[in-house]
């Protein structure tokens, strides 16, 4: 669809628009006669009873017509309206928006600044600091966190001490500003369905000390080794620098259920974090970094 | 011409009996998920869950109820005012059928998750195609009898019902264009901010024109009929018709103040916004002043007063519309429930209760009865309703102003005041008021589907003659 760039389409919605606000005014005055005053009815009958009175327009009436008129000509002088006019005032809501967001930072930038001066453990345990990145956590994170950051199914508990990414002010700081993506691809095919895949489970739960079918933990080993070993490590113990999941512990993103386990390896899970730099600021970003942090040391 | 001829009552009667039914299935979606805001337990099923159930109440409160009353006034008021026999009565029929099976369609697909996600335009593809057939023999059948008319002039009722049908067609077709992927599957032509613009422009105009310019034909002819009197006056018929159907083309923008959308558009949107005050109040003006000289019929007259209190209603949203739209207001109040709250006060007090009060005009008389079953249970009906929007709008209003505060509210160290969840549970109470508002509209609508019962059971339908045509009387 064409996006009308051309600069005569300013002059069209112009043209048009003036035409229309005069239509409207030759519409209220070219009927606005007070007749004679004896309003009788215009003669058609309908229905049998249904008639017309002659009634002039109401003078109250015409006068709020007018006005509307007169504001929205006054408008259309002073602001954007008629197509490329720009207004008297120079206004533009882009305009509005970077003024209010410089007189916030103005007014609020020396707050933050004493604490971006800081380092995330002093932020950290800063009751002020922690109030403050509370507030934004609740603003930014929690819908996908939850208000007291305790997570839910596909989305991390930010409160306990077992970490995808790692716990350090470093890695949160990344996460938060770059976002993560997290991918575990569908293994069903490789593995052998969802047979295959319980060997494996089997397996890794002989490897975490659960109680587990030897047989089946016995098929499942080299199929772990050979393809789930890449990302969790042999030991099955995960890889925070890739945010591979640690899978001996009982921390489960996705569900633990022998079911939900078995669905993450055959059919995989897509994790995504977005990516907060550019929408945040870096005083926003290193407070809720410190907020985060403080949660859980 | 020895044999008289008569009117078409047959499809009169029956749409006039289905907007009954609609009503009570769409209000009773609109309690349901009113009520799933308070108890989220309520979401039961995906097919039974507030995302889904949202626009099966707005698509069967404003098209099937709403839609079913036009068809129903429309077609009584172009036969009875041109005095004439509906035009190609085979197609009218169609109009029924066709529309009803619309509103089934609707009912099915929407639970179901099949939508296409434009708001009041939800209906995949398929759908579409039968609404613009339905529609187009509502056209032909409409126009045609406009067109043999013994009477001279053009009653202005006629001028608002064919400005509806025409526009809705223009909307229609325009808006829901779309690319067909699979049978229950479409992506609209538009993109980006085109589609927002298009979509608001026909949402809009949706309100302006079915739920506005339709009503106003219906008001046109029941309160002069009802109250006995001349409508107040002609000129001012003419003046705000033609304002009023002009300046509502405009006003769509407001709907997307302080997007992407080009600040010259919302601009537009806004001042046409404000200029469409007059004309929508002519309307009112026209309606309330009709009674001038027989104000004590208000009294003793439940219908009446059904009429002249949705006036009232009108004039109230009609005047709140505008000062929405008003950059500054409209950044408080968008994405509130003062939104919900300004379009209910126009839906259950305009749209729905010029659409009883007509009904209960019509329906005795298309089944040969001087009056309802209950003239009593009319006056009932006309308070519990009442009431209801009452409480509904004012939760409504409290809870918009109150969220779009808390929402603003920025604390000394530049972070917000409350979170989302916060506003989520201050808005609780007024949500259970909604709720208690929502359920005596309800209720009045299941008294009016008891007198509807009392007064149609056992009857039979009545076929009135048409009259010669009556000269005026000098």
């Amino acid at each position: 669809m064409s996006d009308f760039t051309h600069d005569a389409w300013g002059l069209y919605v112009a043209v048009i628009t003036l035409i229309s606000i005069v239509a409207c005014a030759v519409l209220l005055f070219g009927l606005s006669s007070r007749g004679s005053g004896d309003a009788g009815t215009t003669g058609h009958v309908w229905d049998e009873d249904l008639e017309e009175g002659n009634h002039p327009l109401p003078r109250w009436w015409m006068w709020l017509f007018v006005i509307t008129i007169v504001f929205g000509v006054a408008y259309l002088a002073l602001y954007p309206g008629l197509g490329s006019h720009a207004g008297y005032f120079n206004w533009s809501s882009s305009g509005q928006y970077q003024a209010e967001q410089a007189s916030a930072v103005a007014q609020h930038g020396p707050v933050i600044d004493k604490f971006l001066k800081q380092d995330i453990k002093t932020v950290a345990a800063d009751p002020k600091a922690r109030e403050m990145g509370q507030r934004l956590f609740l603003t930014y994170c929690a819908q996908c966190h939850g208000s007291d950051a305790g997570g839910s199914r596909g989305f991390p508990n930010l409160r306990d001490t077992d970490w995808l990414y790692g716990g350090e002010p470093e890695a949160i700081r990344a996460s938060i500003m770059e976002g993560r993506n997290g991918v575990m691809p569908p293994m069903g095919g490789a593995l052998g369905g969802e047979d295959g895949a319980r060997d494996v489970l089997e397996y890794l739960f002989s490897i975490s000390g659960r109680p587990s079918d030897g047989l089946r933990a016995f098929r499942g080993k080299p199929k772990f080794e050979t393809i789930c070993a890449a990302c969790h490590g042999a030991n099955g113990k995960g890889n925070p620098q890739i945010g591979a999941p640690n899978l001996t512990d009982d921390v489960w993103l996705h569900g633990g259920s022998n079911t939900a386990i078995i669905e993450s390896i055959t059919k995989g899970r897509n994790g995504a974090m977005p990516a907060h730099k550019g929408f945040l600021d870096e005083g926003k970003i290193h407070l809720l970094t410190a907020y985060v942090y403080g949660l859980s040391h | 011409m020895e044999l008289r001829e008569t009117y078409n009552y047959t499809v009169v009667r029956q749409f006039a009996l289905m907007t009954v039914v609609w009503g009570v299935v769409g209000m009773l979606v609109g309690v349901l998920i009113a009520a799933q805001l308070i108890w989220p337990e309520l979401n039961v099923t995906p097919w039974l869950s507030y995302g889904r159930l949202r626009p099966l109440h707005t698509n069967a409160v404003i098209f099937a109820f709403g839609g079913s009353a036009l068809f129903t006034t429309s077609y009584y008021v172009v036969q009875r005012t041109c005095h004439a026999r509906l035009f190609a009565p085979a197609l009218a029929s169609f109009t029924f059928w066709g529309w009803q099976a619309v509103i089934v369609l609707a009912a099915i697909t929407l639970p179901l998750g099949i939508s296409t996600a434009k708001e009041y335009a939800e209906l995949e593809w398929p759908i579409d195609i039968l609404i613009t057939l339905v529609w187009v023999s509502y056209a032909v059948v409409f126009f045609g009898t406009v067109a043999k008319r013994k009477t001279p002039h053009i009653y202005v009722a006629n001028w608002f019902f064919g400005a509806f049908i025409l526009t809705v067609a223009v909307l229609h077709l325009v808006n829901s264009a779309a690319v067909p992927v699979t049978f229950w599957k479409s992506y609209s032509v538009y993109a980006g901010v085109q589609d927002a613009m298009v979509q608001w422009w026909y949402g809009h105009n949706a309100v302006g024109f079915f739920l506005t310019a339709g009503f106003l034909g219906m008001m046109y002819y029941f309160i002069p009929k009802q109250a006995e009197r001349p409508i107040y006056s002609y000129r001012l018929s003419v003046v705000h018709f033609w304002a009023l159907i002009f300046t509502y083309m405009w006003a769509g923008p407001h709907h997307l103040h302080y997007t992407a959308l080009p600040d010259w558009a919302q601009s537009l949107g806004m001042i046409f916004s404000l200029i469409l005050l007059a004309p929508s109040w002519g309307g009112m003006i026209n309606g309330i002043m009709t009674l001038s000289g027989a104000w004590h019929k208000l009294r003793d007259d439940p219908i009446l007063k059904f009429l002249v209190v949705s006036l009232s209603f009108y004039g109230m949203s009609t005047f709140e519309g505008p000062m929405m739209a008003i950059k500054t207001v409209n950044a408080l109040s968008h994405y509130t429930d003062w939104t919900v709250g300004h379009v209910h006060s126009g839906a259950l007090g305009w749209v729905g209760l010029v659409s009883m009060g007509s009904l209960y005009y019509l329906i005795p008389r298309l089944y040969g009865r001087a009056t309802m079953h209950s003239v009593q249970l009319i006056n009932v009906h006309f308070w519990v309703a009442t009431i209801g929007i009452v409480l509904y709008i004012a939760a409504m209003w409290i809870a918009g102003v109150m969220q779009g505060l808390m929402w603003r509210a920025v604390n000394d160290d530049g972070t917000l005041t409350y979170s989302f969840a916060e506003s989520v549970k201050a808005t609780y109470p007024y949500y259970v008021i909604r709720l208690m508002g929502g359920l005596l509209y309800f209720s009045g609508m299941l008294i009016m589907a008891w007198n509807v019962w009392k007064t149609v059971a056992g009857q039979r339908p009545f076929e009135a003659s048409i009259p010669a045509v009556r000269v005026a009387h000098a």
